[in-house]
């Protein structure tokens, strides 16, 4: 059963002490591996055009979470963006807004990503170990906007055309 | 507790279609009228549905459609092999296709009377919260949910925050619904608006015709807005026959994160030139500018009383040597009434080519592309680099692109009455 209160470490994309903003889609999914269509093959390219944690992919481990700035995913449409994550087992994005439809793929795929307006690289210490609580809307002692009830549906049901399933009964 | 506020159009929208008590900002499930799909991406929304779809994929039949009309007939193998995916998934769900005749698809479901005051619909195509002009919801989707909006009949959306637009006065004569629409990019550019629900009034709009709110509307997604959402006038009700209580309207008391005012008292002719929808200035200022084509047509002049007032104007007229004039006409309806009313006649015996209902000019080779360094005056809504050609276009109404077609430079329809 997925649930709302997660433990992970706490990847903090940072430069200079700040969150990294404008994370496009080519720099979390490169448009090189677009061909590919096996989620399990995608994890291994997570973030390898991202300047600064290009080998995040061979030191992430299952259960992790990842907080950014600004406009997280702006770019393209692809799902794989989302589907790499999932394919590494991170559990959770927080970022301090998202591109539009980044956020959207997201959702409709059953994969947690989390508003913090307020979030700063200074609050965390990288790789610490935080309990999420998406419910409540806490990132450790800070707060997060919770998951909204429409997110919930889809999150539980597994994904957006599963929730189209529940519907029906 | 608050005292209960008063909502906004679009506030009321939704929750009629079971988006409950909502406010900006809140994420809700809203319930579809009209679920579509056009040619473009219709092919990987039947691809979700095989895909995901299980044993019921379309939960109302009745409700749910597809319409063709970038690229109709098909001119590459891609595009016909899509459409064929589609026509024979259609066949096997019961689904009604408006294939490669009908033309663009929004303006077919405004014209079926689908898409009438107060519903929602959603499809494939960016430009689909033109139902706005008629008070209506619209929204264009991905793939993805658009193929859920077929399987369930609903989709989810994040309410948008509204904002209020007062057009303060009345346009000079000889000025259009066009150029008040580039007034709004010319005022609010990209930014200003985006993300919002956009309410807008005025004494203009009380008496504009339906064909002018879908002309104004249809620039709400070069705004950056969610919608343009007009409250229905008179003549808007009276096209769908229908009452002002059947209709939806915001409270009096709604309240609004914003409220603009934009005076539109005595508006000369406008136009968007290259590259960009919001780069506005007046048509006097290109005065001098040579003139290779021009297109008449899209979902933003494409209805017939822009068809008919291009006729008017090129009646007796002959397009300038050298120029070229495609004209577009966005329904097979239009373009049955233009034949039968002899208006075809006007617009040929003037030089002009016209070409079968769709959406021309703006899907990439339909009735001709523009070359470098080709100038082109296009009624569509957008201008950006590629998007029409190589060439120059520069974005206006039907009286500034037929002016222009028969004086071979860019022109305002006030120069034409000199000729």
């Amino acid at each position: 059963m997925a649930s709302l209160k997660i433990q992970g470490r706490l990847w903090v994309l940072q430069r200079n002490g700040e969150l990294i903003s404008d994370i496009d889609t080519d720099m979390i999914f490169h448009n090189q591996y677009l061909a590919i269509t096996d989620i399990a093959k995608m994890g291994q390219y997570a973030f390898d055009n991202l300047e600064g944690f290009k080998d995040f992919a061979k030191l992430a481990k299952p259960g992790d979470i990842v907080l950014a700035g600004d406009n997280f995913g702006s770019g393209s449409s692809r799902q794989q963006a989302v589907d790499c994550f999932t394919s590494l087992g991170v559990k959770a994005v927080i970022a301090r807004s998202y591109g539009a439809i980044y956020k959207r793929n997201a959702i409709n795929s059953a994969f947690p990503v989390i508003t913090m307006p307020d979030a700063k690289a200074s609050d965390f210490s990288h790789l610490e170990t935080v309990v999420l609580d998406m419910e409540k809307g806490l990132l450790r002692d800070r707060k997060v906007e919770p998951m909204s009830g429409v997110q919930k549906d889809i999150f539980f049901a597994g994904g957006l055309f599963q929730y189209a399933e529940t519907l029906k009964k | 507790m608050e005292a209960a506020m008063g909502r906004t159009l679009i506030q009321k929208i939704i929750s009629k279609h079971g988006g409950g008590e909502c406010a900006g900002g809140d994420v809700v499930w809203m319930d579809i009228d009209n679920r579509s799909a056009r040619d473009f991406a219709g092919a990987n929304v039947v691809g979700n549905l095989e895909k995901y779809g299980g044993d019921s994929p379309i939960a109302d039949p009745e409700k749910t459609f597809f319409t063709f009309d970038c690229n109709v007939p098909a001119n590459t193998i891609p595009y016909a092999t899509n459409q064929h995916r589609i026509r024979l998934y259609a066949r096997e769900q019961h689904l009604k296709v408006w294939d490669v005749n009908a033309g663009i698809g929004s303006h077919v479901v405004i014209e079926e009377g689908l898409a009438k005051p107060g519903t929602t619909t959603i499809g494939t195509d960016s430009h689909l919260n033109i139902m706005g002009a008629v008070g209506a919801f619209g929204q264009g989707m991905g793939d993805v949910d658009t193929a859920f909006a077929f399987k369930s009949g609903k989709i989810w959306f994040q309410v948008p925050e509204s904002v209020k637009v007062t057009l303060k006065g009345m346009p000079a004569p000889g000025t259009e619904a066009k150029d008040v629409a580039l007034a709004m990019l010319r005022e609010f550019g990209s930014h200003t608006l985006l993300g919002k629900s956009v309410e807008v009034q005025g004494e203009w709009l009380d008496q504009a015709e339906l064909s002018d709110c879908i002309t104004f509307a249809s620039l709400g997604t070069e705004l950056g807005a969610i919608i343009i959402l007009l409250p229905p006038n008179q003549k808007v009700l009276d096209a769908f026959s229908m009452k002002r209580e059947e209709a939806v309207y915001a409270d009096d008391d709604a309240v609004y994160e914003k409220e603009y005012t934009l005076d539109i008292t005595g508006l000369t002719p406008l136009l968007a030139a290259p590259p960009n929808p919001h780069n506005v200035h007046a048509v006097s200022e290109y005065a001098d500018t040579k003139v290779d084509g021009v297109f008449i047509g899209s979902c933003t002049n494409g209805s017939y009383a822009d068809m008919a007032y291009a006729a008017k104007l090129l009646k007796g007229r002959k397009v300038a040597d050298g120029v070229m004039l495609k004209v577009v006409p966005a329904t097979r309806t239009t373009w049955m009434r233009l034949l039968h009313e002899g208006l075809l006649a006007d617009l040929f015996d003037a030089g002009a080519i016209v070409s079968n209902a769709g959406c021309g000019g703006c899907a990439s080779g339909q009735i001709g592309m523009t070359g470098s360094g080709e100038v082109q005056i296009s009624t569509s809504n957008r201008n950006f680099t590629g998007k029409q050609g190589k060439g120059d276009t520069y974005l206006a109404g039907i009286g500034t692109a037929a002016a222009s077609a028969v004086l071979g430079r860019i022109a305002s329809v006030n120069e034409l009455e000199e000729v």
